[in-house]
């Protein structure tokens, strides 16, 4: 299924780390397609290996203690075994990372101009003075106030919001085709995000830039992801178009994080539904079947054989599929319970 | 009516600047950071008080002048009806078991070479408590409380997950039967289907127990399902206040109106997309230092109504609706 405007294909993606503790098999054989020009959102909880996932598309980990099975296609190039040369003429150019906390990942010893003028300089040889402009321009088109000014000025002298806008800017830096963005926003305080995913949104109408969102903000997803893929503990358990996982979740676990998030608008007499239990530990390999079993509180089925020994696949019509032992009647019953306001 | 349990007028926490150089403020007087620059609150028995804002707004520092671990710089702070505003750490002894505190870090709030019996039970020590059938029968209970395993006596913090270890924070705040918890953004570390299980608990405790909350937090979703009555603070002061049906529906200052509309919902669908961008309010801008808030009205920099009366006089928080106040000049009209 993979055609010509499929710009990032993942099959059977698998990540082992070596620990000190143990084997942690962090992602679990991940298969996704990025469209050109639409955005993923991956969403999950701490540890489900959604920035694992990220971290392996740019060839970003230790080659010492992980292995990396399965195929990730950028655009018809192999990243998975692809040696550190090819991956560094990619990184930069043709596929680029925003982080979390832009205070760590700025240095903070040089200008931020000077950061996006090395980085402009590394891939494209350009010259001081043009690399200089270049950083100016990228301030500017990031929205940040006389960026003529502020290109000389260092991190820490920058708000939170700004900050995050120059690694939008670093990253910008060659017009990478593909942007990594894991959990840009959730440092920042709402107002600021707001503005944060505006500008992506921006970036993305402008250039076509694809995006990969990684959040575990279901409400920033439902603002601007085209699709949704759900991680738990390592594997994909749902994957289709926004508003069908978001309005007709397939999976107990994207039903049970839908119905768990406060809202602004919803019936405040209700309490809330939190998901039972905690997160699985990754450390030392799941117990068979599913892996989200142990939380999982479907009527009529915890407890049937299946899900204890058998390890649910994705399935389910029109790219929605789900990783779940339910049957089609029994999925349908999950979106009964969501808390969606009439509009 | 009845003595307010806690008390504060004009409360106010101005921290010293530090600055560089030899003569680092120049002539001028010392600079200070106006942390909490005013705020009048009452918080009754049993009720539930929601604190938000953004970073930077003052309500950690509000909250951690609300048990007295700072001292304010002016105002007063009243317990039961007693000033407590300067009280000496002796004369705060028997004050501190009443009002109890949860943490927002999980992992840094809870000593890692201690067993989570001894987390619980040192409270009960340092304040002479000696519980009807032992500390340790007491620990059990208040795990069980916070619903934890009381067999759980002897392990260490470092083999629970973060919203188990939130638990642990919450029995040891229980420990002293307090009644006033000021929990400081206790579930935003936690995990999404984590965050619910929390806020139902401290929600349970305070029905059941009768335990007043002061719940500070960024998340105005969360605030909504805990707090009666919330209040809304921009640099270190109070903008609005008001119940939470007020307030959630028909917010009265500009800033609680943009702040309610950036929140994104977990809504994809496109009527409801449409309808949060028809109410969506656009800040431009960040929270200004509070070192040098900017004259007047502390919003007006970022205020989409703005206009020139903003930057001469700052606005009084006023009561605009029964029980309802705004500090704005031109509030929202109230809407439905």
């Amino acid at each position: 299924m993979t055609d010509d405007q499929t710009f990032l294909s993942v099959r059977g993606l698998s990540v082992r780390f070596r620990t000190e503790d143990g084997p942690v098999q962090a992602v679990e054989n991940l298969s996704f397609d990025l469209t050109r020009g639409t955005t993923l959102g991956i969403v999950g909880e701490s540890g489900s290996g959604k920035s694992v996932t990220s971290l392996s598309v740019l060839g970003l980990h230790d080659p010492a203690r992980t292995t990396v099975e399965g195929s990730i296609m950028l655009d018809g190039t192999e990243l998975v075994g692809a040696s550190e040369a090819v991956l560094r003429g990619l990184r930069g150019r043709r596929m680029a990372m925003v982080f979390q906390d832009a205070l760590t990942a700025l240095s903070p010893y040089y200008s931020v101009g000077e950061q996006i003028a090395e980085t402009y300089r590394r891939h494209t040889g350009g010259g001081r003075s043009r690399s200089r402009a270049r950083a100016v321009e990228l301030l500017g088109r990031v929205g940040i106030p006389s960026p003529e000014r502020r290109v000389d000025d260092y991190p820490h002298q920058f708000s939170g919001g700004m900050r995050q806008r120059v690694m939008i800017a670093m990253a910008l830096t060659c017009d990478p085709e593909l942007l990594i963005a894991d959990e840009p926003t959730t440092a920042l305080d709402v107002t600021v995000q707001a503005q944060i995913l505006e500008l992506l949104a921006g970036l993305q109408a402008e250039f076509g830039t694809s995006i990969v969102l990684i959040t575990h903000d279901l409400g920033v997803i439902a603002g601007c992801a085209d699709d949704v893929l759900v991680m738990y503990a390592g594997r994909c358990v749902e994957h289709g178009p926004v508003e069908e996982v978001l309005t007709r979740p397939q999976h107990p676990y994207t039903a049970g994080l839908l119905r768990s998030v406060p809202r602004i608008r919803s019936d405040v007499d209700q309490p809330l539904l939190p998901v039972p239990g905690n997160p699985p530990s990754l450390l030392g390999g799941l117990p068979p079947g599913c892996s989200f079993r142990p939380r999982c509180d479907s009527p009529g089925l915890v407890g049937s054989g299946a899900c204890g020994t058998e390890r649910p696949e994705l399935s389910g019509p029109d790219g929605h599929r789900a990783a779940c032992h339910l049957t089609r009647e029994q999925r349908g019953a999950l979106t009964d319970l969501l808390p969606l306001t009439e509009i | 009516m009845t003595t307010p349990l806690l008390e504060a007028v004009g409360l106010t926490k101005h921290f010293p600047v530090r600055g560089t150089g030899v003569l680092p403020w120049g002539r001028g007087p010392r600079p200070v950071l106006r942390a909490v620059d005013g705020i009048d609150l009452t918080i009754r028995a049993g009720e539930s008080l929601g604190v938000v804002g953004e970073s930077g707004c003052g309500k950690s520092t509000a909250g951690r002048l609300l048990t007295r671990l700072l001292e304010p710089t002016s105002g007063v702070l009243r317990y039961r009806g007693e000033e407590i505003t300067h009280a000496s750490r002796k004369q705060l002894a028997p004050i501190r078991s009443e009002i109890q505190m949860v943490f927002q870090d999980p992992y840094a709030s809870l000593n890692p070479r201690q067993t989570v019996g001894a987390i619980i039970s040192t409270p009960m020590e340092v304040h002479g408590l000696q519980p009807a059938g032992g500390r340790r029968a007491r620990v059990g209970e208040l795990l069980e409380t916070v619903g934890l395993n009381p067999e759980h006596y002897n392990r260490f913090p470092h083999e629970f997950s973060g919203g188990q270890r939130q638990r642990i924070g919450i029995a040891r705040a229980l420990a002293l039967e307090p009644r006033i918890i000021v929990a400081d953004e206790p579930v935003s570390a936690l995990d999404v289907s984590i965050q619910a299980q929390v806020v139902n608990l401290m929600q349970g405790l305070q029905r059941e127990l009768g335990i007043a909350f002061v719940f500070i937090a960024h998340d105005l979703a969360v605030v909504r399902h805990f707090s009666q009555r919330v209040m809304v603070m921009y640099l270190g002061a109070v903008v609005e206040s008001g119940s939470r049906e007020q307030l959630y529906g028909s917010p009265r200052h500009p800033y609680t109106k943009a702040l309610l509309s950036a929140v994104p919902e977990p809504d994809p669908r496109p009527a409801a997309r449409a309808a949060a961008a028809a109410g969506q309010v656009r800040l431009t801008g960040d929270v200004p230092s509070p070192v040098d808030p900017p004259s007047g009205c502390r919003f007006r920099t970022r205020c989409p109504k703005a206009q020139d009366l903003c930057a001469l006089e700052r606005p009084e928080l006023r009561e605009l609706t029964d029980g309802q106040l705004a500090a704005c000049h031109f509030p929202e009209e109230p809407s439905g």
